[in-house]
């Protein structure tokens, strides 16, 4: 089936030809504020959407919260109990899990902050009409992660003073030899990759995921609508469908889970940086 | 076709170079929900978390307070019956102990009445025995006279001698008499 496609796509330049998805998928032409720093296309826009999205229903629950512990009912309504899941989990299986009730607690505005934004944004990526994830440009997964790593590096001297550093680049109980390829790699892997790894592990899963939608459904469109198919080949339609149904499907889960990785990984940074000894 | 998609991306956009509107707006998003997380969501939700655990740790130290409340009742409560239990067997041996020392003491006095009566008994009896023997004095006297005087009388006339036993013995009889009357 690729190679047809292959073959179909390069076949011709008609209007009825398969277009195979391109990078320029994700970067629009802009709506608004056109040449400024401040300049929205389509991708920004699905942002903000998600950014007052998450603000109504937050501030939905927050209110909820703040009625319970104001009226002393302890037990709580359906609504707010769904609020209290969302949040327990980055508070417990996440925060509390990795750093303990005190660090897990102090470091939980961020980590709730980055769960929330990238679940948010990733799930854009199979909502109907937005059908673009807000974490599938470098610019948010690059701020996300460099949150994680000011903090996590926040975190370690705030506990070990420049001790981290030392900690982190000379880990005890190596040869002294062999610390000229330890220290290379140490700074390497800490300092740099952990960031870009973050930012990019998120970013291109949610390109490779709308690539595959895209693929997918826009197959499905040329076999059942293109001149250049004809007779029982039409059939593939039913079979690209299908498989960008699955994708779909696969795609809710991937935004969670990236989601769930991105705030693992920040969670598990800090803890690192906290740790008494490599 | 793979190598198309790489190939337009090289000509078109490089997406691991971020554009500054790009980045501007990523950054908005962040700082306002940072703040709104931060500000609004968590410390609601915590003070919410807050309560119930303190509520729930308020019940259950009501309930432990009640608990031992009882325990020390139902302790009490057992003490007590210890008590009367302890009491009441204190009374039956008491009880039990007076009801020998009475029986007893109404055995000495039934065995004292009885000596009594047996001993007044006893002087009626020889009493009687006296006034019988006084009356069969009297009698076997009178008789012994009736007797003496039929046997006497056929020869009172004739002997003198007999006459004067006759005196001799009345004599004697008011002798005896006397001294029973004296007695």
């Amino acid at each position: 089936m690729i190679n047809l496609l292959a073959t179909v796509a390069h076949a011709s330049s008609s209007g009825d030809a398969f277009e195979p998805p391109t990078i320029g998928e994700f970067f629009p032409n802009a709506v608004l504020f056109q040449g400024t720093i401040f300049e929205m296309n389509r991708i920004m826009m699905i942002r903000m959407l998600i950014v007052v999205l998450l603000i109504v229903i937050f501030s939905l629950w927050a209110g909820s919260f703040k009625k319970a512990y104001k009226t002393g009912k302890v037990v709580p309504s359906r609504f707010q109990l769904m609020g209290e899941i969302s949040l327990n989990f980055v508070r417990n299986s996440i925060a509390h899990e990795q750093l303990g009730k005190k660090d897990g607690d102090r470091f939980l505005p961020l980590l709730t902050t980055i769960f929330f934004i990238v679940l948010g944004m990733n799930i854009t990526g199979i909502i109907p009409t937005l059908n673009i994830a807000g974490t599938s440009v470098i610019g948010l997964p690059l701020v996300l992660a460099l949150a994680a790593y000011v903090t996590f590096i926040y975190a370690g001297v705030k506990k070990h003073g420049l001790g981290f550093f030392k900690n982190s680049l000379f880990p005890a109980g190596v040869p002294v030899a062999f610390y000229i390829l330890v220290t290379p790699i140490e700074f390497l892997s800490t300092f740099i990759l952990r960031p870009v790894t973050l930012a990019l592990r998120l970013m291109m899963n949610m390109i490779a995921g709308h690539l595959l939608l895209v693929l997918c459904f826009s197959a499905t469109q040329f076999f059942f609508t293109s001149s250049l198919v004809e007779g029982a080949m039409r059939l593939f339609g039913g079979g690209t469908f299908l498989f960008g149904f699955a994708f779909t499907l696969f795609e809710i889960l991937v935004a969670f889970l990236q989601a769930y990785v991105f705030t693992l990984l920040t969670t598990v940074y800090i803890q690192l940086a906290m740790a008494d000894e490599h | 076709m793979i190598d198309s998609i790489v190939l337009a991306a090289a000509e078109a956009e490089n997406p691991l170079l971020p554009k500054i509107p790009d980045l501007v707006w990523s950054s908005v998003v962040f700082v306002i929900l940072l703040t709104f997380f931060w500000v609004k969501v968590l410390p609601n939700f915590k003070k919410t978390l807050d309560a119930r655990t303190e509520a729930i740790e308020g019940r259950l130290a009501e309930a432990e307070r009640i608990q031992a409340e009882v325990a020390t009742q139902t302790a009490d409560i057992a003490k007590a019956q210890e008590n009367s239990r302890a009491e009441a067997s204190a009374i039956r041996e008491q009880a039990r102990a007076e009801g020998v020392a009475i029986l007893a003491e109404l055995k000495e006095q039934a065995s004292v009445e009885a000596a009594r009566i047996t001993a007044t008994a006893k002087q009626q009896i020889e009493a009687e025995r006296q006034a019988a023997l006084v009356s069969l004095r009297a009698e076997v006297g009178s008789l012994a006279i009736d007797l003496a005087s039929a046997v006497v009388g056929a020869s009172l006339a004739n002997d003198k001698v007999a006459g004067k036993v006759v005196d001799d013995f009345l004599a004697e009889l008011e002798a005896g008499d006397k001294a029973g009357k004296k007695k």
